[in-house]
């Protein structure tokens, strides 16, 4: 029951999600890789926005500085310091105004401190730019050029306490899981791959399913030449490692062709196997019942035995193996995906192809997080929420079973 | 005064489903089996003879839970000990349980002296291999069965021989009680002979002090018990010596028992076997009163008014559990037999 | 005293082995048997002495590997679907287990119109249909309205066993094979099984065949009894015969392996000359 809800859950937020955000999940649409997830304001409309509210609050100054300084920066002014003559203990870089405090009255560009190479006299030129004004309580001012003189002129100030409404700037995007190494949203992107990871899934399993099940009660019910038949190609399949099969068969089909649907097709009818072996052993303990002799004792045909009689002890079964199925097809593609096999890249993303863009781009060493594991998890739900649904269905089957 | 091995008065004991709902599966039992006596309890499916069997060691695990009532054997009340002091002291050595279809306990890879040594070594760490093996091969050479076993896998036994193996097994520690349910009915005929033969064997050396056998097929009481009781929905109907029980019976439920045996012998193509129209109760909310009321042929309005129907006690330990006083009873029956005749 | 009585079914030679090479089992070797119309037949073995897959193939759910089985005289040809369909408008049967012989998903209300539509009663209107299925369960004292709509296990196993006699009722067969009908009924509960099937067999002229291990129902409900053994009969004739004056070894220690109990019940073990 769990894993119903969460699978529903998912199905529907894929469903819904595009509909809601209406952006094109592979439009580029940050310049520069993997930015990281947040809300993105533009500045410019942020100043140029009709309101602005004054909010004083009491530690925005001590944040603003804080967030300039980071820590390198702290230990860097601390190294200038002690090297310009302060003893260590004076110096608490977790105090970021006295740290400024005697930073601002000390520094001096010209001073030379023994160790300082040049490249280090220049950061800490930058380094004291970057931070003037930082403890001043002016406003910055905004200037835009004017067409006709090709002055600057002063167009407003903007104070320290000057905050905006997101919702009233023009261009607010909220990237919760930031951009990939394309610039795309990750999680627009993310919730159309699911989608189209579902339905490769989907395509895929029911093909392998439908298959194994036809083969699988053929073979177990009437047995004989036919069984033997069948179990000749099914060992032939097994003996035939799936993943080079699945290798070859889309190298084969070559790059232009290889749409998700394809994929899928190509999936299904490599993963039968397993399907067939359980239907048919399944079959073969069944059809010596009782109920099946009295079945045939009443005259029914084969096609009606095999459906009444047989089908519905197997369904259970069929159905939890088609769910595996699912789960299987959608790794199966993930695993091709990042060989570079899988479905072409340019229009359609896939789970598998968000992670092999990830690694290709060397996400996890950048430690951009949110490229690959949002993607892991979502499979990990998928396959997990299927498992579980899997264990409520015995219920459903059984009319003996239902409370 | 006969020695009394084995003394259950008043014994209750229940089933707590999942919905926390009681049945008392075994309402009441009282019974006495004397020293190298054997008692066999008869009756149908659900009747809760099997339940009765389990309830007598005294070792219970969910979801059966003791009620009531108090169990003795030989002097030593076992009844409200504690589970694991049960298991050690009184399973296996004062009272011995051979379930139904018990051949299926022995683990189909090892050999056969490899579970006698688990289950020595259970009760008595200090056993040694051989000291085992030569208790073993004593002990079937006794009971008559051939010492090669001893070295076989099960699978390599038939199934009478594997049956013969469980019961042996069961009274290594020399039990003082044995409770044999329904040791022979998964066996062909002659499997089933030599399990009978082996248990009469059994209390006649003295291997055991007393037996309880429980099933639903009455011509093997008829030849291995002294005495029979009968039971019907969770309680004891009827108490009588074997051939009295038989061929005698009294409680209805009883005498229509005994009216569909079906035996290979002359004169069976001329009896009409009797027949029981309806199920006995729902043990979840058992009937006020008699609990065979609903399919007895000659009840009558006070069955079902009275709160519950005790005990009629005859001479000789002979009781049965019906309104009817005996003599009206046997009027009543022979009057039918002379219709029929 | 010339045998007026017509033979139904007999068979000559039949034979099943099961398996090839090192695991040929040789389930029934050689039988004739000869069935007379309207007799209650029992054939009696162990388990393992190919009583059942004697059974199955009488039946034709199983094809014999050699021998011939003829129906009314003639040699049967059951190798076209509809002459199997033919053939089973006249021979049916009753499993030994009730539950399993029923399919658990479906109504038992289809067992019943499975048979009105294989007697050709498909296009019959539903009162009509309604009044045979209550009929057929009257008559093994089940109520139809209180059956209807129900699935298989909110029944009794006599009840079920009943409904199974009912099927039959509905087909009105020429030949009943009945495996093992009562050996998991109650004991109070098997009298009434066995009524109803003589009933049945009275009012239809019915040929019941009985397969059981248990010699002493044969002995009560058969006018014939054949002991099987290892695939091969051993011993036929009447029931008293067979059963009160043996003459083969095999009969003689299955009836001594029964316990009795208006005769001594000899334990001693006879020993099988091998």
């Amino acid at each position: 029951m769990v894993g119903f809800i969460i699978f529903m859950a998912i199905m529907l937020f894929v469903i819904f999600y595009p509909l809601i955000v209406r952006y094109p999940p592979l439009e580029i649409i940050g310049q520069g890789t993997f930015f990281p997830p947040g809300i993105y304001v533009n500045v410019y409309d942020s100043i140029g926005s009709p309101t602005h509210y004054t909010l004083n609050l009491d530690e925005a100054a001590a944040r603003r500085v804080a967030s300039k300084l980071k820590d390198e920066d702290r230990l860097a002014i601390k190294r200038w310091l002690v090297g310009s003559g302060f003893l260590e203990s004076e110096i608490d870089i977790t105090d970021t105004e006295k740290l400024l405090e005697q930073w601002v009255n000390n520094y001096d560009s010209q001073k030379r401190i023994p160790g300082m190479t040049n490249a280090d006299r220049n950061y800490y030129i930058r380094l004291s730019a970057s931070l003037d004004g930082l403890l001043s309580t002016e406003g910055a001012i905004i200037a835009a050029v004017n067409p006709e003189t090709g002055d600057l002129e002063e167009k407003g100030i903007i104070q320290q306490t000057d905050y905006v409404n997101l919702s009233e700037a023009a261009n607010v995007r909220v990237l919760p899981l930031g951009t990939d190494n394309f610039g795309r949203d990750v999680l627009t992107e993310l919730v159309k791959a699911t989608g189209v990871s579902l339905l490769i899934g989907l395509v895929a399993g029911t093909i392998a399913t439908l298959i194994g099940l036809m083969l699988g009660l053929l073979a177990g019910y009437i047995g004989g030449l036919v069984d033997d038949g069948i179990m000749f190609v099914t060992n032939l399949f097994t003996v035939i490692p799936t993943i080079v099969l699945l290798i070859l068969i889309s190298f084969s089909i070559g790059q232009e062709h290889r749409g998700p649907v394809t994929i899928a097709v190509v999936i299904g009818f490599t993963s039968w196997v397993w399907t067939t072996r359980a239907v048919r052993s399944q079959v073969i303990s069944l059809r010596n019942r009782d109920h099946v002799n009295l079945s045939k004792l009443s005259g029914h045909s084969t096609t009606r035995i095999i459906l009444l009689s047989i089908l519905p002890f197997i369904a259970s079964y069929v159905v939890m193996a088609f769910i595996l199925q699912i789960s299987a097809g959608i790794l199966a593609e993930a695993g091709l995906s990042i060989l570079g096999l899988g479905p072409r890249t340019t229009t359609t993303p896939t789970l598998g192809l968000m992670l092999n863009w990830a690694f290709i781009y060397q996400a996890q060493i950048l430690g951009k997080w949110w490229a690959y594991i949002p993607v892991i998890l979502v499979i990990a739900l998928i396959a997990f929420s299927l498992n579980l649904m899997n264990t409520g269905l015995d219920q459903v089957f059984n009319p003996a079973l239902r409370e | 005064m006969e020695n009394l091995i084995l003394e259950v008065n008043d014994l209750t004991t229940k089933y707590i489903t999942r919905y926390d709902e009681n049945i008392y599966a075994v309402d009441h039992v009282s019974l006495k089996v004397a020293e190298g006596k054997s008692l066999g309890i008869a009756g149908e499916s659900g009747c809760g003879k099997s339940t009765l069997a389990l309830s007598l060691m005294g070792y219970y695990f969910a979801p059966l839970h003791y009620t009531s009532g108090e169990i003795v054997i030989d002097r030593r009340t076992i009844s409200g000990m504690d589970p694991d002091e049960v298991r050690k002291s009184i399973l296996g050595r004062e009272i011995s349980y051979i379930p139904q279809a018990a051949m299926n306990a022995l683990n189909p890879t090892r050999k056969i002296i490899d579970f006698i040594a688990d289950v020595v070594q259970a009760h008595d760490m200090h056993a040694n291999k051989k000291e085992i093996y030569e208790r073993a091969s004593g002990l079937f050479e006794t009971l008559g069965l051939p010492v090669e076993v001893l070295q076989k896998y099960p699978v390599e036994l038939s199934g009478g021989m594997k049956q013969r193996t469980v019961i042996a097994v069961s009274v290594i520690l020399f039990p003082k009680v044995l409770i044999a349910d329904e040791p022979s009915s998964a066996l062909d005929v002659t499997s089933q002979k030599m399990v009978i033969k082996m248990l009469k064997q059994l209390l006649e050396t003295g291997f055991i002090s007393s037996l309880i056998f429980i099933t639903h097929e009455l011509p093997l009481l008829y030849n291995v018990t002294d005495d029979i009781m009968v039971m019907y929905a969770g309680q004891i109907v009827e108490k009588a010596k074997a051939k009295d029980a038989v061929f005698d019976p009294l409680h209805p439920y009883a005498r229509g028992l005994m009216g569909s045996i079906i035996v290979p012998e002359e004169g069976l193509r001329d009896v009409k076997l009797t027949a029981i129209p309806g199920v006995p109760p729902n043990l979840k909310d058992p009937p006020s009163g008699c609990r065979f009321a609903d399919r007895c042929r000659y009840v009558r309005p006070a069955c079902t008014a009275a709160a519950s129907i005790e005990f009629r006690e005859l001479a000789d330990g002979r009781a049965y559990r019906c309104i009817v006083p005996e003599g009206e009873l046997r009027e009543i029956y022979s009057k039918e037999a002379e219709r029929y005749a | 005293m010339p045998d007026e009585r017509k033979i139904i079914l007999s068979t000559r030679g039949l034979t099943k082995i099961f398996g090839f090479g090192r695991t040929k089992t040789l389930a029934v070797d050689r039988v004739d048997l000869d069935i007379y119309e309207g007799e209650v037949v029992s054939i009696v073995g162990e388990s393992g002495s190919g009583k059942t897959t004697l059974a199955k193939m009488i039946l034709g759910l199983l094809n014999p590997t050699d021998g011939e089985i003829f129906f009314q005289g003639k040699p049967r040809d059951i190798r076209s679907r509809k002459k199997k369909l033919e053939y089973w408008n006249n021979i049916q049967a009753i499993f030994q287990d009730p539950y399993s012989s029923y399919n658990q998903f479906q109504k038992i209300d289809a067992v019943l119109l499975d048979c009105i539509r294989m007697r050709g009663g498909r296009k019959l209107p539903k009162e009509r249909k309604l009044e045979m299925m209550t009929e057929a369960c009257s008559f093994v004292n089940l109520k139809f309205e209180e059956l209807t709509n129900k699935y298989p296990f909110e029944l009794s196993g006599g009840q079920m066993q009943r409904l199974m006699i009912a099927r039959i009722f509905l087909l009105k067969p020429k030949i009943l094979v009945a495996d093992e009908p009562t050996s998991m009924i109650d004991a109070c509960s098997r009298a009434t099984i066995l009524d109803f099937l003589m009933q049945l067999r009275d009012e239809i002229g019915m040929t019941v065949i009985f397969i059981t291990h248990d010699i002493g129902l044969a002995y009560y409900v058969s006018d014939t009894v054949f002991i099987m053994e290892r695939g091969k009969f051993v011993e036929s004739g009447t029931a008293d015969e067979v059963i009160l004056n043996p003459k083969d070894f095999c009969t003689q220690r299955l009836i001594s392996d029964v316990p009795k109990i208006h005769e001594e019940w000899d334990l001693s073990t006879v020993e099988f000359p091998s």
